[in-house]
């Protein structure tokens, strides 16, 4: 079975005024149609770099790709027409739901505007619409029986997110609503045009504890549901564990592993890994730490950039790369001296 | 509704803003130092005559009395008569507003025509070559003295290449006056003419007005939407895959105009300030010209009177750049 989207040995970096920051090293990874994936790591680890790759939306003076493909059902993005991946993939067939809901929405619009935008755009029951430029996408005409119908199925996947009074909510600007409430819109928003993969990028950082738990509940629940890919990028191993059918690690611009998210925690293998793992908070409340600091992307460590922090580090470690260490179905680790010793 | 209330305070504001602008206005005309009388009179006036005259116009009583009666007779609706032409000071005034409107109105459509959509194009190609000849030229827009730009355009449009008439609004009688505004007139009487001669006339002393405040207009658009455009829902809109013109054209737009539309009330103060300048030059028959005239014959009733329609004038467009600006950001008025 072919992944529906995979990234094969993406490199990319940013012209910063210190040099070039190389923040994706030869990153893959792979998602299956209907499977939940839950891309992890630190702050400043990419994740973040790579979903805006995925989506073809780094910013376009500074960011570099210097290799690699992202594979979505066998068409490279990165080297297809562009405007046509504008029209017929992204917010088609891959769609986003952002981080931050609070300034995700244009705040002098109402959210009933913008989410018909995007449908006008987007919606399933459309053909597509040529790709217009300046002026005549601004008066683009929005045929009234279509417009009718897609408000109908704004209406009912408002219910299905667990928003009351959809009607009343969608003439309501951006900030007369709550965070999680813009968090459900901009699921639903996610959702309308039937997309195979959407991309939720941290998208419970900004939000309540509480909310937080819901949002991915639901995340999940819809996932499952309409049988939709979700790449979920968090730095909360948690949520991680919560939701996701499968983890990738990465850590400082590289990837070190993947599993299965049973086997994830109960036998993870590459030192980092294990590392983050210890590193939560156990039942007594105590939390310890990785000794030593991220390094910084300009001039990264040679070969593993975990290599520093790793007591386990020897020569090839700073040498080049560890290539794909298979563990078992599903489960790699990029390493040399993975733990196995996993029951 | 925020929106009301707005307006209401701005109404209950009008009244001590044009009181401090009448004091403001009194004093200042009492500090130059020429004296009114001897203006009128001319130098063969004898002493008596002088002070009989003095008396007759009040200038013998102490300030604040003549303060206090300038604003006895403005409440009561009278701005008094121009010493120099004995007509009432309102009237002069009323037949000279239609040709500033004119002026200053298509002024501002010209510079907003012209400064938006440059402004958004600077921003998206910036630090293009058009961006950098956008930049000299709205920073010069900005340092032209406007006098100076209107003595080269009068010398260069109408003296070198004679396609533009040199100054008036019009030639021959022109339209039936309806609204007062040459170009709307012609129009209603569809006086293809009239219309050509009113637009050729106003197109130097407006394009004189327009350059500077269309460059305001400029660099404002421009910083606003770079500031709109990193943000994260510009992100979100071209990660859905909306077309980019539209992301531009209509949501950065709208937020970007925010700062515009606030800078526009100002602008129109700058440009009645240039249009007494540019009307003298071009010698427009307008409220400029009129003003001009009362301050060398130091005719300090007609001066008071032009800088109340004048400040009526700007409170008024403010407030209606206020309303727009609700329109424009909902966030303040629901």
């Amino acid at each position: 079975m072919t992944a529906l989207l995979s990234v094969e040995d993406l490199s990319l970096g940013f012209a910063t005024e210190a040099g070039f920051a190389s923040v994706l090293d030869r990153v893959s990874l792979s998602i299956e149609r209907g499977q939940v994936l839950g891309l992890v790591g630190e702050s400043g680890c990419g994740k973040t770099t790579l979903a805006r790759a995925i989506l073809g939306v780094l910013p376009r003076e500074t960011a570099r790709i210097t290799g690699g493909r992202v594979l979505f059902r066998g068409t490279d993005l990165l080297t297809a027409d562009p405007a046509s991946v504008n029209q017929t993939i992204r917010g088609r067939a891959i769609t986003f739901v952002p981080q931050d809901p609070f300034t995700s929405f244009n705040p002098v619009f109402t959210v009933g505007d913008q989410i018909m935008e995007i449908l006008k755009w987007k919606s399933p029951r459309a053909a597509e619409l040529p790709g217009r430029r300046w002026l005549p996408a601004v008066v683009a005409r929005y045929p009234a029986e279509r417009q009718r119908a897609d408000v109908d199925a704004v209406l009912e996947l408002l219910d299905t997110v667990q928003l009351p009074r959809p009607k009343q909510l969608l003439r309501k600007y951006p900030h007369e609503l709550s965070g999680g409430q813009r968090q459900r819109l901009m699921i639903a928003m996610a959702l309308l045009p039937g997309p195979d993969l959407v991309i939720a990028d941290e998208p419970t950082t900004a939000l309540d504890v509480t909310i937080q738990a819901q949002i991915l509940g639901l995340i999940r629940r819809l996932a499952t549901e309409r049988n939709v890919a979700v790449l979920l990028t968090t730095h909360d191993l948690g949520a991680a564990y919560e939701i996701c059918d499968a983890v990738n690690v990465m850590y400082a611009g590289q990837d070190v592993e993947s599993a299965p998210v049973d086997r994830f925690f109960a036998s993870p293998a590459h030192p980092y890994t294990t590392k983050l793992l210890a590193s939560l908070p156990d039942a007594n409340g105590t939390a310890s730490g990785i000794p030593g600091e991220v390094p910084g992307l300009i001039t990264p460590p040679g070969g593993c950039r975990f290599h520093p922090r790793c007591e386990r580090a020897d020569g090839p470690c700073r040498e080049a790369r560890p290539p794909v260490d298979q563990l078992g179905a599903g489960h790699w680790v990029r390493c040399y001296h993975p733990h196995r010793d996993a029951p | 509704m925020r929106r009301l209330e707005m307006i209401l305070s701005r109404l209950v504001w009008f009244v001590p803003t044009m009181a401090g602008l009448v004091v403001i206005v009194f004093l200042i005309s009492n500090v130059i130092p020429t004296d009114p009388v001897k203006v009128l009179l001319g130098e063969n006036a004898t002493p008596a005559q002088i002070e009989a005259m003095r008396v007759k116009l009040g200038y013998d009583q102490p300030l604040w009395v003549q303060l206090a009666r300038h604003f006895h007779d403005i409440v009561s609706g009278n701005l008094g008569t121009s010493i120099y032409s004995q007509r009432p000071i309102s009237e002069d005034l009323a037949t000279r507003l239609p040709a500033t409107l004119e002026l200053t109105l298509t002024a501002i459509i010209v510079s907003v025509a012209l400064g938006i959509p440059l402004g958004v194009i600077s921003a998206l190609k910036r630090n293009s070559l058009l961006d950098h000849i956008l930049r000299v030229v709205s920073v010069s827009g900005l340092a032209i003295a406007a006098f100076w730009l209107a003595l080269l355009l009068q010398f260069f449009f109408a003296m070198k290449l004679g396609v533009a008439p040199l100054n008036s609004r019009i030639d021959g009688f022109g339209p039936t006056p309806v609204t007062g505004l040459m170009i709307i007139d012609s129009m209603l009487d569809w006086d293809m003419e009239s219309l050509h001669s009113a637009l050729s006339h106003i197109a130097l002393p407006a394009l004189t007005l327009a350059l500077p405040a269309a460059a305001t207009i400029v660099r404002f658009t421009r910083a606003g939407v770079l500031d709109v455009i990193n943000s994260n829902h510009v992100l979100y809109q071209r990660a859905m895959g909306l077309p980019p013109g539209l992301i531009v054209w209509k949501y950065v737009l709208r937020n970007a105009l925010i700062s515009t539309v606030t800078q526009i009330g100002l602008i129109f103060g700058v440009l009645v300030t240039n249009a007494v300048i540019v009307e003298t030059v071009f010698d427009w028959p307008g409220m400029g010209t009129f003003a001009v005239q009362s301050i060398l014959q130091s005719d300090h009733k007609a001066i008071i009177g032009f800088t109340i329609w004048i400040g009526a004038l700007i409170v008024i467009v403010n407030l209606l750049v206020d309303i727009t600006h609700s329109f424009i950001d909902p966030r303040g008025s629901r």
